[in-house]
């Protein structure tokens, strides 16, 4: 499989990237060549073999339906670029 | 000797003498860090004032004649990815240039609670995305052993202040080897312990399923210490493991008589450099001499492991890295609307690694692409977990080179991801597996330090502690302060 | 041409637990701005999901009283997408195995019993809250909450099963009336704990092949969620019979203009990017497990109805409106337990006790008549202590006060009179006073026995027995 221009534009939208015209080209060349690279994978029959997303034999780790006390809001918010009377601001938000 | 070049168990022992006091050792660490710092530039930040009230604490409670931990009083350094309530956290990227968790890592309050010192926070590549160092917003890390070569990655602020006495001990993070290789390059003893062993509550998360916070130490000694304190469940990580964190202290001197140790193979490839092979051979030879078995072992879907993981780290990543778009905290690019605001932010606060990282794992999961790519990849990470399963019915530990190579020159991979990425070959698939790990020195090569691996079985931290302390008590190399640039 | 409508909703219903979904925060609505917040559910760096046990016990329940499979192996997913009200950028939902699946629901539409399948069940967190400067369209900044964040959201997503907005309608009220009775939801449309989304298209009258759909969000009451899709069917009809094809597209429903709005994407394909979610583990629930939580559901709405209908001879309607909701239903049990009829509690809580709940806006659980002074208002109906009319009086001085109706009764003097003596001498006085109607009754005009019956009523301020008096009337004329 070949990565196109036009994938890693699409892929930057979806990332939420700005991507120039000599960036778009440089990435395409480099994941071109890591996609060639992982190719490799395709020599591996995996044939009715189970994909592994946790290593750990877990389950049902939960805790019990109890509050525990919030941040001060002043704590949540002391990091945040913008704030007014006690929100986050954020420029406008276009639908999508 | 100066304090700073002590181990964690020599200045304990001082400290419950009253030779010393905490606070000594800590000016002895700032000083050092004066002296060096300027050429390593191990370190974001240096927390010297709060150090130092931590030390005058210890001093205190042993003035009281209170009992103190292994760690009282000892002075380490935490990785910049590693969540300190008050202290920036920057994670060596411009879009957290000036966040200030609201928060401890659950690391750190064990740490706390054993009256560690925290003498500040290390550079790393940003997002813990590399192998040298060198991918951090705020400048590269030196090798203390040659300043014109890398300490490794991604913890190499941390493997660098320890080789170089900026620091006693350390705390680095592990995804594909970010711990292990940059101790395998400045000296040091690394171990990435079994997935879940320790909290990732706080450490910030580039890979989830693959990340490990761990211990590097100048000795294996300390290494169990440090293990000691930071190890154990934590009812605020799901993917902690509910089992009793032992004493990793209590076996180290055990040795390794009998002990089966496996060879595989697939990890003594052309690509390994001479000096990382004969430094291989040379501990083969010393673990035989100490009546451990070598047994040779295949793992034949080792050459798969490397792709796998990138695959599998990289689309983990893209979804963890989201978040950093100018909202609640971080950079904030200037934009007139949300979508403009966002793309702004997140191209100018992530360095080029990190954005061609969240390109691969979107790609990777991307409809229509996520079944050639990030399945198959989860499958291949199946078959590289069974082929330690295999061999671990065999032996009891498995003794590999670190890295394919020694330390590499500044600048000499920064334009080629790919030879980058392959650093990683030979312990990604310890990630993979979620199995534990430890890098030990094996001698220096060239002027430049080698390590080997020693891989263990789910929770079998003892049994890999007990090898590599085997292995360094045969050696020469046991606590070495690198120059640092001292000519 | 005829066209046949197709509708599937998805429904999303906040749980009423203490704390969210992954982080200890209360969910406490209406809390102020940014209080409820912690760095798990702010999304800062580092921090680490944990699963509330309740939410997924309350998913089962759902499940359960959806008549689904429970998956003995669920887990959880992230959904990628940008949008600031949700603060990592992902969703922690669930996408290819959900908690619940293969279940259905009956509703009445016209006196028949219609059955809707329920795709699946799937628990998810909720995102935060956007408040604008003005409207979104027009608002250069925008400001966020993130209380909201995390409280935890079972989406349940129904087949397209449903052919028409009435019934869309009555699949949402009796979806709500079910998630009420197993005790999971607050189900209060109006602070957004019940939310819905409908997908919806049409297709030639006959035809099995699905049309092009559109997905209506904003539906937030039952009034929008009927007129949104009544609106919907017109725009699509018209659409069609011009010749036009339908744009598959997100709508928004605008409840103050009565339309549908297109809402056009400016980033072209959504692509959520679904993975398995690494910081939580595996969800696996065994038989015993499910038949646990099984045999703790209550009597759900159905059941409660037949036996209602079997049991005490109640209507099909009477029986449906008193189990339409899971209070009203329990005050009628607790009442005809203490021994009142049946029939007339049904008449009164669809009567006087809905009028006054409705005026007061007041739930059946906070209205002031209990079930208690419900039945001893109708054991003094029943033994003739009151009458019927005189009955609504003492309920609403019942209510005012508090009181029961024994005692009302007592300290006002209320007491029918049945003695016959008594009666009599109101009688002759009312004949003697009235000559004209007494004549015209005597004439045949039957009307005028009840002016003569009212004026007996009048003079003893309601408390004849009204019976006695007609009898007694009627011999003394």
């Amino acid at each position: 499989m070949k990565i196109t221009r036009k994938d890693v534009e699409h892929v930057a939208l979806l990332s939420r990237l700005e991507m120039g015209e000599a960036e778009s080209e440089k990435f395409t060349g480099q994941l071109n060549a890591i996609l060639d690279y992982v190719e490799v994978l395709n020599k591996v029959d995996t044939t009715g073999i189970e994909p592994t997303a946790h290593v750990l034999p877990l389950k049902n780790i939960m805790r019990p339906d109890e509050t525990r006390p919030s941040l001060p809001r002043d704590l949540a918010l002391a990091n945040a670029p913008e704030q007014e009377d006690g929100y986050f601001k954020v420029p406008k938000i276009m639908e999508g | 000797m100066s304090l700073y070049a002590k181990t964690i168990r020599e200045l304990n022992d001082k400290l419950k003498q009253k030779e010393i006091s905490a606070v000594e050792i800590v000016e002895a660490a700032l000083r050092r860090i004066d002296a060096v710092e300027t050429r390593i530039g191990a370190f974001r930040t240096v927390t010297s004032d709060s150090a130092l009230a931590q030390a005058k604490a210890v001093d205190a409670k042993i003035g009281r004649g209170e009992p103190i931990s292994p760690l009282a009083g000892i002075p380490g350094a935490i990785k910049d990815n590693i969540c300190t309530f008050g202290v920036p956290t920057t994670c060596g990227s411009k879009i957290l240039a000036q966040f200030v968790p609201p928060y401890n890592a659950t690391v750190m309050d064990r740490l706390a609670a054993k009256d560690a010192v925290i003498i500040g926070k290390t550079n790393m590549d940003e997002f813990a995305m590399g192998s040298s160092t060198e991918n951090s917003a705020f400048g590269t890390t030196r090798n203390p052993w040659h300043t014109a070569y890398v300490p490794g990655g991604s913890s190499g602020g941390s493997a660098a202040a320890v080789a170089a006495g900026e620091a006693i001990w350390a705390l680095g993070s592990d995804t594909g080897g970010s711990i292990r290789q940059p101790a395998a390059y400045c000296g040091v003893v690394g171990l990435k312990p079994t997935y879940g062993r320790v909290s990732r509550y706080g450490l910030v998360a580039y890979a989830s399923s693959l990340d490990q916070i761990g211990p590097i130490t100048r000795d294996v000694t300390d290494c169990a210490l440090v293990l000691n304190a930071i190890a154990g469940y934590d009812p605020q990580d799901s993917t902690s493991v509910k089992a009793d964190a032992p004493d990793f202290t209590a076996a180290l001197a055990a040795g390794v008589k009998g002990l089966k140790v496996g060879i595989p193979r697939e990890y003594f490839s052309p690509g390994l450099s001479d000096n990382v092979r004969a430094a291989a051979q040379d501990a083969i030879k010393r673990l035989t001499a100490q009546g451990a078995e070598i047994i040779e072992v295949s793992m034949p879907h080792t050459e798969y492991a490397l792709s796998a993981y990138y695959l599998i780290a990289t689309a983990e990543a893209s979804s963890n890295l989201a978040r950093y778009d100018g909202v609640g905290y971080g950079h904030r690019g200037s934009g007139n609307d949300i979508i403009a605001m966002y793309k702004k932010t997140r191209t100018e606060g992530f360095g080029e690694e990190v954005r061609r990282r969240i390109m691969l794992g979107t790609y990777a999961l991307s409809s229509g692409y996520y079944d050639a790519y990030y399945l198959k990849a989860l499958k291949v990470r199946t078959l590289v977990k069974r082929d330690f399963d295999r061999a671990f019915e065999q032996v009891d530990v498995l003794l590999t080179p670190t890295t394919p190579t020694q330390a590499f020159r500044v600048g000499e991979k920064v334009n080629d991801p790919l030879a980058m990425y392959l650093e990683d070959v030979l312990t990604v698939p310890i990630n993979l597996a979620g199995i534990p790990a430890i890098s030990v020195p094996c001698g220096l090569a060239d002027g430049m330090p080698v390590g080997v691996q020693f891989i263990g079985k789910p929770l079998d931290e003892a049994t890999i502690l007990r090898a590599a302390y085997a292995l360094e008590q045969s050696g020469e190399w046991q606590n070495r302060i690198a120059p640092a640039g001292e000519v | 041409m005829k066209y046949e409508t197709v509708i599937g909703l998805e429904v999303h219903t906040e749980l009423k637990t203490e704390s969210k979904i992954f982080c200890g925060c209360s969910t406490r609505f209406g809390a102020e701005q940014n209080t409820n917040v912690c760095p798990v559910c702010l999304g800062l760096p580092g921090v680490l999901p944990v699963l509330n046990e309740k939410v997924v016990e309350f998913a089962i329940r759902t499940g359960l009283a959806l008549n689904c499979t429970i998956a003995p192996f669920s887990k959880f997913d992230r959904k990628n997408y940008y949008y600031p009200d949700l603060p990592k950028n992902f969703q922690t939902s669930q996408y290819d195995l959900p908690i619940a699946i293969n279940g259905y629901l009956d509703i009445a539409v016209n006196g028949e019993t219609k059955r809707i399948g329920i795709t699946r069940v799937h628990m998810e967190e909720d995102a935060g809250k956007l408040v604008h400067a003005g409207t979104i369209a027009k608002s250069d900044y925008a400001l966020v909450d993130y209380n909201r964040t995390g409280v935890p959201l079972l989406e349940i997503v129904s087949e397209p099963d449903i052919r028409s907005p009435e019934e869309a309608k009555a699949y949402l009220e009796k979806l709500k009336t079910i998630l009420q009775y197993i005790d999971v939801s607050d189900c209060k449309m109006e602070e957004g704990s019940l939310r819905c989304d409908a997908n919806i298209s049409l297709r030639p009258a006959g035809s099995t092949k699905l049309g092009t759909k559109t997905e209506i969000k904003n539906l937030n009451s039952f009034r929008s969620v009927q007129r949104g899709l009544e609106y919907e069917v017109l725009r699509q009809t018209e659409v069609l019979e011009e010749g036009g094809r339908i744009i598959q597209e997100t709508r928004s429903w605008d409840e103050n203009r009565g339309i549908t709005v297109s809402l056009r994407s400016k980033e072209h394909a959504h692509d959520y990017r679904y993975f398995p979610e690494p910081d939580l583990i595996p969800i696996v629930t065994d038989e015993k497990r499910i038949q646990a939580i099984r045999e703790s559901l209550p009597e759900l709405p159905d059941a409660r109805k037949a036996r209602l209908m079997r049991d005490y001879g109640l209507s099909g309607y009477d029986a449906e409106v008193i189990t339409a909701s899971r209070a009203m239903a329990d005050f009628f049990d607790a009442a005809v337990s203490l021994g009142s009829d049946p029939k007339a509690t049904a008449n009164w809580l669809m009567g006087d006790m809905s009028r006054m709940l409705n005026a007061a806006g007041l739930s059946v659980e906070e209205a002031p008549v209990t079930p208690a002074k419900l039945a001893g208002l109708l054991a003094l109906i029943s033994k003739g202590t009151i009458s019927g009319k005189i009955a609504k009086t003492v309920f609403e001085q019942m209510w005012e006060t508090g009181k029961d109706a024994e005692t009302i009764v007592t300290e006002q003097g209320m007491v029918q009179i049945s003695d016959e003596g008594a009666i009599i001498a109101v009688i002759d006085a009312v004949i003697a006073a009235n000559p004209q109607s007494v004549a015209d009754y005597r004439a045949g005009k039957e009307q005028a026995l009840g002016f003569l019956v009212g004026q007996v009523m009048k003079q003893t301020k309601g408390r004849a027995n009204p019976q006695l008096a007609n009898k007694l009337l009627k011999e003394r004329i």
